[in-house]
């Protein structure tokens, strides 16, 4: 992973225990603010933070038309990014541990590729589909046995892989497009469960998001993650096989990757190279938004789960303000850049809060400047 | 562990030396490949090296160099920047805007562009070293945010060679003493770059930076403060490379310039600038711009399918930073059993 400068100085440090000490020299007013905090601690507080903006962008979104609010609107706005919903619930545990998957995107058009070719020379869908996912696989396992054997950093390899993926599609299906699917495969894509509003692709996304919550935050694989993520090297002493472990998590995300191909390709029923373009940007601004530290270490699905509404719903209220989608870029970036810098200013600005109370009670006690988590 | 053997035990004559260190450098490797490579092209298909082709190809690279030696010197600190394409088509586009639109002088365009990357580069600086956002999610961002801005001016038009001034892509074909302008001053910026890392102590700081960060802080680098420079010159050099990018092509879309961070990030590494920060240089990634422009070019002049290109070029990012890993494991073999003896 690329290193930001603030290793350099002090860091500052989110965690809640180090702001409890620093409050709880502060006296009482500052005991009374860690009080008035402390409920709010931790993952709790992001999540709410969370919901607020998700509220708020509803509200903006019903503000707008009042087609906003609708089933059909619910239903069809969901279902535009439920492919990078369900890839960004296999990169939640692969950026926990500290690496990440920029080969996502093309696993998604090689799949659709694939998926297309062999449906084109005539293999029946129900044997392409797990082909296709066994490419999902292999192309994961490719990435994760490169990252652990080879020690490389998988920044590099999964950008390696991303024109690798990408240039494979290519091959596989020249420059021709496959859109001559059965119905039966692409009302799957685009159909809803009958009598509402709710696709099918969000009920296994609400299925998948289950899994991941159960695995993440309630196995002891889910424990190693965040152990490894936090310190590679005591969880190896500790026993935890990290090459098995990232291993495993990368050919998850190709498997996942390959699954969200084939849902692409059967909600717009095209096969094409190009299909899931820059859907690793979306993918990887879901997890950050939810939470997840790209360095490593923290992070929880639901965090994530919520990110993925709030993405829908933003990206939903700005094609009602009449915002296209080249445009619509711009807002995600923000997003994203806002998502990783609001928790740190909040941060920053509650040791500030703190300080100005030390600074009143206590003035000749003041901690060692520099030492106070800025 | 070099400085615990006495000097006279380890004095090899100074051609060994010299050929020894040759063989160990990435730059000199890496230019024999290409050296030979075209060669091997040449021999299957003579019109490789006639004039147009190598303008034509040598121009390009030239850009993707230019771009690719702000990338090295962002990589080298330990950072990333994945908005370089952004930088470039959105520069590129408002520089032909400013001919088409405001009918600014070409000069004064020109310069508005490189100022124009200057400050995306500062943006993404800022939020790097102020906000402290790590710089793969920040330039992931401002990539959005660059490309989406370049949507905004373009306004869904596109700018033709006609809305240009006449002649305004000349320069891409001119040469001087048969060497192609943009060739010329890609070196220039290689050239400086190169003494500005290896000779000042802004250059040994950004290695300073990106190999040890704290070591640096100790021995007084203000890290953010390189690191927000570094940043600013990657974006100007991504500016001076969309300027030129407007020049070669002359037709512009919103989306120009799409994908070219995969070229110049890919050309940084296989010219063996280390991903974990601290070492390469930006010859090696001049290089690596024109490894890998030489082996676009060999798909097309030897007739094979362009569906391969990026199979090719993921597979030889692989085998670069493969290898790579392999010589310090066997290099990190060698000192143990050395020390064992």
């Amino acid at each position: 992973m690329t290193q930001d400068p603030r290793a350099a100085s002090p860091q500052p440090d989110p965690s809640p225990a180090s702001t409890d000490v620093s409050i709880a020299a502060g006296g009482r007013s500052g005991r009374a603010m860690s009080r008035l905090l402390g409920p709010l601690s931790g993952a709790a507080r992001l999540e709410v933070f969370l919901l607020v903006i998700l509220a708020v962008l509803i509200w903006w979104g019903a503000q707008l038309s009042r087609f906003f609010l609708t089933g059909p609107n619910f239903g069809f706005s969901t279902q535009a990014v439920m492919e990078i919903s369900i890839m960004a619930l296999a990169m939640t545990p692969i950026i926990i541990t500290g690496e990440i998957d920029l080969s996502v995107e093309s696993m998604v058009g090689l799949s659709s590729c694939v998926l297309g070719w062999l449906w084109a020379s005539g293999v029946p869908l129900e044997a392409c589909i797990p082909i296709v996912l066994m490419v999902g696989v292999a192309g994961g396992l490719f990435n994760g046995l490169i990252v652990t054997q080879w020690g490389l950093p998988s920044l590099v390899v999964t950008l390696a892989t991303y024109a690798l993926f990408r240039g494979l599609g290519h091959v596989v299906l020249g420059s021709t497009v496959v859109s001559n699917f059965p119905s039966d495969f692409t009302s799957f894509g685009y159909g809803y469960v009958p009598g509402t509003f709710i696709p099918w692709t969000l009920l296994v996304f609400l299925l998948l998001a289950l899994v991941a919550v159960a695995i993440v935050h309630g196995t002891w694989i889910g424990r190693q993650v965040f152990a490894v993520g936090k310190n590679k090297d005591a969880a190896r002493y500790s026993g935890v096989r990290v090459g098995a472990l990232k291993t495993a998590l990368f050919a998850v995300s190709g498997l996942v990757a390959a699954f969200a191909g084939i849902i692409l390709t059967s909600r717009t029923s095209t096969a094409s190279p190009d299909n899931g373009l820059n859907m690793t940007l979306a993918v990887v601004t879901i997890v950050v938004l939810g939470g997840v530290d790209i360095n490593g270490g923290r992070g929880t699905v639901p965090g994530v789960i919520l990110a993925v509404f709030i993405l829908g719903t933003l990206k939903s209220a700005l094609t009602q303000a009449g915002i296209s989608t080249d445009y619509q870029n711009v807002a995600i970036g923000l997003l994203l850049i806002i998502s990783v810098i609001t928790p740190q200013l909040a941060h920053q600005s509650r040791v500030l809060v703190d300080r100005v109370h030390l600074g009143r009670q206590r003035p000749a006690r003041d901690p060692v400047p520099g030492e106070v988590h800025q | 562990m070099a400085l615990s053997v006495p000097a006279n035990v380890r004095a090899p004559n100074r051609a060994g030396l010299l050929i020894g260190r040759l063989a160990r450098s990435r730059e000199a490797t890496l230019a024999g490949v290409v050296i030979v490579l075209s060669m091997l092209v040449f021999l299957r298909a003579p019109n490789f090296l006639s004039s147009t082709n190598v303008i034509s190809v040598t121009s390009l690279t030239a850009i993707i160099a230019i771009a690719a030696v702000g990338e090295a010197l962002v990589v080298i600190t330990k950072n990333i920047d994945l908005s370089v394409e952004s930088t470039m088509g959105l520069v590129a586009f408002v520089v032909a805007e400013a001919l088409k639109g405001q009918n600014l002088a070409v000069p004064a365009a020109w310069a508005l562009g490189i100022g124009l990357g200057l400050a995306l580069g500062m943006a993404n600086g800022v939020v790097i070293t102020i906000f402290r956002v790590p710089s793969i999610v920040a330039t992931l961002g401002t990539m959005s945010i660059y490309r989406g801005l370049t949507y905004l001016v373009a306004n869904g038009n596109e700018i033709t060679i006609s809305d240009l001034p006449a002649g305004y892509t000349d320069p891409a074909s001119q040469t001087f003493f048969g060497v192609p302008l943009f060739v010329i001053l890609a070196i220039a910026v290689v050239i400086v770059a190169g003494l500005v890392l290896r000779y000042t102590v802004f250059g040994r700081q950004i290695y300073a930076v990106g190999s040890n960060a704290e070591a640096a802080a100790t021995i007084g680098v203000r890290a953010r403060s390189t690191v927000f420079l570094v940043f600013a010159l990657a974006g100007m050099l991504a500016g001076v490379a969309g300027v030129l990018w407007g020049i070669e092509f002359g037709q512009l879309y919103a989306s120009s310039a799409s994908g070219e961070t995969l070229a110049v990030i890919a050309a940084v590494v296989v010219g063996g600038v280390s991903i974990a920060g601290g070492s390469g240089t930006v010859v090696g990634a001049a290089i690596g711009a024109l490894f890998l422009g030489l082996i676009n070019n060999a798909l097309t002049v030897l007739n094979l399918p362009q569906e391969w290109l990026q199979v090719i070029y993921g597979a030889v990012i692989l085998f670069a930073v493969a290898t790579d890993a392999l010589v310090q494991v066997r290099a990190r073999r060698a000192k143990a059993r050395s020390r064992l003896r």
